[in-house]
Parts: structure tokens; C-alpha cells; sequence
């Protein structure tokens, strides 16, 4: 008991078709976002920082859904949510709708550190972050190939979905997609970008933080916002635990999940696991998600009720595990 | 059973020495928003359309803080945001960032109705009330010369203030109390339950004043100012930083979930955990109970339960 402990994820609900080595560059990528976090934690980086520090380096790859690689609206654009929470005073940060700044993470940390607010959105938070003299690109830079392409299959799927006379379109594309009943937030699990990544950490001190970012539901609403960013549904932290979510927003949002696992350990005394157990098995109805928490005497959990879950987990007695299902 | 309602006009440090012209209207208009609500309970409307209609109400009063009479954002703009959830279903809606349109709650409403999302914001929010031919006008309609003046006070004394915190921060004199006496208005809200349970909640406001363009509250976020479930409905006002560090409203219903203890106990124990001046709320449970806890001087409130018993106060936290 005691020590550090960190867990990341790169979403929830993973296609049980994605090829091999789409499996494998994500283990390759959460191992390497582990290892950053475990240095950072050895050199007694406080847990808010390493939490910040191993959600940029998601934004900044392009494979998860966030920051670079992000999810696209239903036009084309990215916009872009994160928040972070510290657990000892519950201080918190978050944005929405950002459009330009490469680290939608380190935003949310300046609104926490900076401003009397906690939370700014779309053209407030961007000027915010020209005034922080924060890094910014063109919107362009976030967007890939691959979600562009991904973008025009869920266009195809939601037209479809609602639409009775289904046209038989062979075996790829949209028609596979469909005879495989997996639906999250209404879409096909094939062309369903798992929405979010996140770190929660403690460290030495049992200081417990979480952060959470994302581009958000692939073909969604201008101006949609999601669970990540919003405290006690995405992101939660507090003396006991730190946490974040991931998977079908508007469920995560219904359960105010994050905030759900502190409350059953508070309230109910539940431990860690029972705790994590607990709420994915009891407290998200018909919604589909997963989370990973660490709690204050460094012991670390995940849990979820997708088909896989982007994850990695470790602890300061040299237990490291990174998987997909 | 029966049905039971109560509705807020926003908690903070509203001066016991508020004057008379200040204070009548704002019972005026508790009252007649509780009557709208109560006739609309009588005439066996949904919880959920009797919240809607009521936080309406209370929108389009000028002096409460929500729709038009909201405060103002550093630059002067208007930027609103509601929210509103029913507690058996636990579908909820919300919108921030909205400008034009008359009544953000019913925005908040129709995208919980009409979309497969919970909370659109900014020019999404805006381009959605268009599709649905949602009343908008002119963000000028929203602006009355009270929060101009709040305004000018808030940046003159270079602060952030729940609309109303006299200068409680550094030395004032009597006079900027008295000045201050105008901003005592705040976040609206009503919870209502129908004598079969249906629970709902609805939130609306605009905001701190003074606040960073972009600024989002509690009111549109689930769990910090506004939830329902089963057990019960809340709306919470104040502070809004705090309200989401504490998850104020899934707070009370977690509580008398866990603790296993009533509304009112549930309800006071959240208040007493926030930090003093901050927050309160107002609740009722799917059997009628009703709470109206604060730890701010007061806060704008009306009840009234099937049986009769009705209420409208500003000040005195101890029973409700």
C-alpha cells in the first residue's frame, strides 16, 4: 500500500475487428504514455503535473482521439475538450471547443491556475489562450486522413441507421459495419472513433489527479460537449481517488460517473475495485463506458462494460500492464 | 402524497438592509412564477412542463439574473446558459453561450428532445434555436441599465461577483452597500414533483458578473447545478466555481442514497460542505419534501406543497 500509481486510456469501445497492428501501435503508444507518467512519478513530479504531462503527450500523437487526430464535427472541423482536476483542494480546469490550441489539456490547467473560473469555451477560450501565449495552429493540423475518412463512413451509417430500406453494400464499408449489431452513441463500432484519452495519477504523496481530452463523437454537432470536460462526469479527483472516463457521452453525463466512484467510496465505503466495479455494473443503465482510478493508498483499477478499452496501468512495486480487451 | 414546488431567483450576500424597491419586485415576482407553477401542478402538467414553464417565467422577468436581466460578461455581452433534467429518465438537456435566444431553458429543453446530445454551446447552440424557429432577437433585449451599472461597479473594483456579493473582499463604504443593493439578483430555478413522483429540475442564468467571455457556471453542468433522479430534483445557485468542485446538486441525491437520510438532511449536509457564502439550493424528493438550504446572508425562494402550506422568503436559513 502506498507508493505512486498511474492509469491511462485511449478509449473505450474498440472495434473487435481492428487489425493487429492498429492493437499494437496502440500498446506502443500507451506503454510509451506510461513510461513518461513512471519517470515523471520517480523524479517526485506532483501528480497534477504528470497527469498534464501524459495527456499532452496523447494530444500530441495522432492515434487516439484527441488533440491531433481528433474526431471530426459534422463538418469537417475539430473541436476540441479537456479537463483536469487536483485532487487535494479539488481545484479543476476545463475547456470546450477549442479550435486552434495544439494542447487542449494545458489550457484547462491554465483556466484552473490562472483565472477565477473553471471552465472556458469555444471564441472566450481561445482568446484566452492567445493571451497565455499558448501554442496554436491552424485547425487543419488536428485533422487526419483517417478521420476524415471515418467521418464520410458515419455520415453514410447515420443516414442509413435511419433509414428502413437498407441497401445491401457488400463486405466493407458501411454494410459490414452494419451487420455487426455493435452500436456506440449510435454509431457503427467499426467507424466509432472511442472517444477520449486520460491519465489519473498518484503520487508519493497520495496526492490523487485526473485529466481528460478529446475531439469527442465522430460527426457530432457543432457545439456539442461532452462528458470530458465536464466535472463529476468525465474527470473527477478528490483526497480519495482520481478519475476518468471515456465512452458513450451522454450516458457518462446521465451517471456523472467520475464523481460516482468517489461517492460510493465516501459513502458506502466500498475500496478501489469494489468501488470501480460498482459503478460500471450498476450505475450506467443502458450506456456503454469504461474508466480507469487510482485511489489515494496508490492502489490503480479499470473497468468497463465496452468491447475493449485502450488502457495501461502501473504501480510503484513494478506491476505494468497495458491491453486492449 | 401530492405535488409539491419550489423555485429560486438566485442565493448570495443579499444585504438585510436591501431596500423596499428593490426587494417588492422580486417577491412579486417569486410569487407570481410560484403561482404559474402551482396552477400548472393542479392542472396535472408533467414536472418536466411545469419547470420549463416557470424558469420561462422567471427568464423573462428583468430582475433575476437569467434571460433578459442577466448580467453581463467583461465585454458587456450576454452569454446565458440553462439546463433541465427529469429524474425518472434521467434525460437532460443543456446550452451555454446563447445570445439571441429569449429563453435559453426551452433551448435546453429541445436539445435534450431533439438531439442525440445533452449539452450544445456557442454558435452551435444558436444555429440549432434557428432550425427549430426558436424566438431570438437582439442580445440588446437582454441588457437592462441595472447590470450596466453592476457592470462598470464589478470593473471598477476589478472583481468577479455572484451577482450579489457586496465588495465583502476589502473595505467598502456603507454607500457602495447600498449602491450594491440593485445587484441582488441571481440564478433562477424550479424543482417540481407530481403526486405520482415525476421529479424535474430546471436551471437557468447569466452567469457572474463581469466574467471572462467563454465562462461557463454550474447551471449547465449535470451534477454541479442541476439533477434529478428518483430520489429527488435539485437546482443549486451561488458560487459557480465552487458548485462544481463540489458536485453540489448529484451531491444530495448521492447522499440520501448512501447516508440513507431525508432530503433535508441530505440537503443541508451538502450546503455545510461547500465554503461559506458560496452556495444554496433548492430540492424536493419523489414523496414531497421540500429544502431550501443556503450558506450565503439569503436567498430569492418560494414553495408550496399540495396541502396549502406556501412560502416565499429571502433571508433565514433555518427551517427550509
Amino acid at each position: 500500500m502506498g507508493g505512486w500509481a498511474i492509469a491511462v486510456h485511449g478509449g473505450a469501445g474498440v472495434d473487435p475487428n481492428l487489425p493487429k497492428e492498429r492493437q499494437e501501435e496502440a500498446k506502443r503508444l500507451l506503454t510509451r504514455c506510461l513510461d513518461i507518467g513512471i519517470s515523471a512519478l520517480r523524479s517526485n513530479l506532483p501528480a497534477i503535473d504528470v497527469v498534464e504531462l501524459v495527456v499532452r503527450e496523447l494530444e500530441t500523437d495522432p492515434l487516439f482521439n484527441s488533440g491531433r487526430g481528433s474526431a471530426l464535427t459534422e463538418n469537417g472541423t475539430v473541436e476540441m475538450e479537456a479537463s483536469i482536476m487536483d485532487g487535494p483542494k479539488r481545484r479543476c480546469g476545463a475547456v470546450s471547443g477549442l479550435t486552434t490550441v495544439k494542447n487542449p489539456v494545458s489550457l484547462a490547467r491554465l483556466v484552473m491556475d490562472k483565472t477565477p473560473h473553471s471552465y472556458l469555451a469555444f471564441a472566450g477560450a481561445e482568446e484566452f489562450a492567445r493571451k497565455q501565449g499558448v501554442e496554436l495552429v491552424d485547425n487543419g493540423y488536428f485533422i487526419t486522413e483517417d478521420n476524415v475518412g471515418m467521418l464520410k463512413l458515419a455520415k453514410e451509417a447515420n443516414s442509413i441507421l435511419f433509414d428502413y430500406r437498407v441497401p445491401t453494400l457488400g463486405t466493407c464499408g458501411v454494410g459490414a459495419a452494419l451487420e455487426s449489431p455493435i452500436l456506440m452513441n449510435g454509431l457503427p463500432i467499426s467507424v466509432y472513433a472511442p472517444e477520449t484519452v486520460g491519465c489519473v495519477v498518484v503520487d508519493r504523496e497520495g496526492r490523487c489527479a485526473a485529466a481528460t481530452s478529446t475531439g469527442g463523437l465522430m460527426n457530432k454537432m457543432n457545439g456539442r460537449i461532452g462528458d470530458s470536460p465536464l466535472i463529476g462526469s468525465g474527470t473527477y479527483a478528490c483526497d480519495l481517488v482520481g478519475v476518468s472516463c471515456t465512452g458513450e457521452g451522454e450516458a457518462i453525463i446521465r451517471s456523472t460517473l467520475a464523481r460516482e466512484v468517489a461517492a460510493v467510496m465516501e459513502y458506502k465505503g466500498l475500496n478501489l475495485h469494489e468501488a470501480v466495479d460498482y459503478v460500471i455494473k450498476y450505475r450506467l443503465d443502458e450506456g456503454k463506458a469504461g474508466l480507469i482510478a487510482v485511489s489515494k493508498k496508490g492502489e490503480v483499477a479499470c473497468g468497463f462494460n465496452t468491447t475493449g478499452m485502450f488502457r495501461g496501468c502501473a504501480t510503484e512495486d513494478g506491476f505494468m500492464e497495458v491491453g486492449v480487451w | 402524497m401530492g405535488w409539491a414546488i419550489a423555485i429560486h431567483g438566485g442565493a448570495g450576500d443579499i444585504p438585510l438592509s436591501l431596500p423596499p424597491e428593490k426587494r417588492l419586485p422580486r417577491e412579486a415576482g417569486l410569487r407570481r412564477c410560484l403561482e404559474v407553477g402551482i396552477a400548472a401542478l393542479k392542472a396535472r402538467n408533467h414536472p418536466l412542463d411545469v419547470v420549463e414553464l416557470v424558469v420561462r417565467e422567471l427568464e423573462n422577468h428583468p430582475n433575476f439574473n437569467a434571460g433578459k436581466g442577466s448580467v453581463l460578461t467583461t465585454t458587456g455581452t450576454v452569454e446565458m446558459e440553462a439546463c433541465i433534467m427529469d429524474g425518472k429518465t434521467m434525460k437532460c438537456g443543456a446550452v451555454s453561450g446563447v445570445s439571441t435566444v429569449v429563453n435559453a431553458i426551452s433551448l435546453a429543453r429541445l436539445v435534450m428532445e431533439k438531439t442525440s446530445h445533452i449539452y450544445l454551446a456557442f454558435d452551435g447552440a444558436e444555429a440549432f434555436a434557428r432550425d427549430q424557429g426558436l424566438e431570438t432577437v437582439e442580445m440588446s433585449h437582454f441588457i437592462t441599465p441595472e447590470n450596466i451599472e453592476r457592470l462598470k461597479q464589478a470593473q471598477e473594483a476589478d472583481r468577479v461577483q455572484i451577482d450579489y456579493t457586496q465588495p465583502i473582499q476589502k473595505e467598502t463604504p456603507k454607500d457602495a452597500a447600498v449602491a450594491d443593493g440593485d445587484s441582488q439578483i441571481g440564478t433562477v430555478g424550479c424543482v417540481a414533483v407530481d403526486n405520482e413522483g415525476n421529479l424535474a429540475t430546471a436551471t437557468s442564468t447569466g452567469g457572474l458578473v463581469n466574467k471572462m467571455v467563454g465562462r461557463i457556471g454550474d447551471t449547465p453542468v449535470i451534477g454541479a447545478g442541476t439533477y434529478a433522479n428518483h430520489l429527488c430534483a435539485v437546482s443549486a445557485t451561488g458560487r459557480g466555481e465552487a458548485i462544481i468542485r463540489g458536485t453540489v446538486a448529484r451531491d444530495v441525491a448521492a447522499v440520501m442514497e448512501f447516508k440513507g437520510i431525508s432530503l433535508k438532511e441530505a440537503a443541508a449536509y451538502v450546503i455545510d460542505r461547500v465554503p461559506p457564502g458560496t452556495a444554496g439550493l433548492i430540492a424536493v424528493s419523489s414523496t414531497g419534501e421540500i429544502a431550501m438550504p443556503f450558506n450565503t446572508t439569503g436567498m430569492f425562494r418560494a414553495c408550496a406543497t399540495e396541502d396549502g402550506y406556501s412560502e416565499i422568503a429571502i433571508w433565514d436559513s433555518t427551517s427550509k
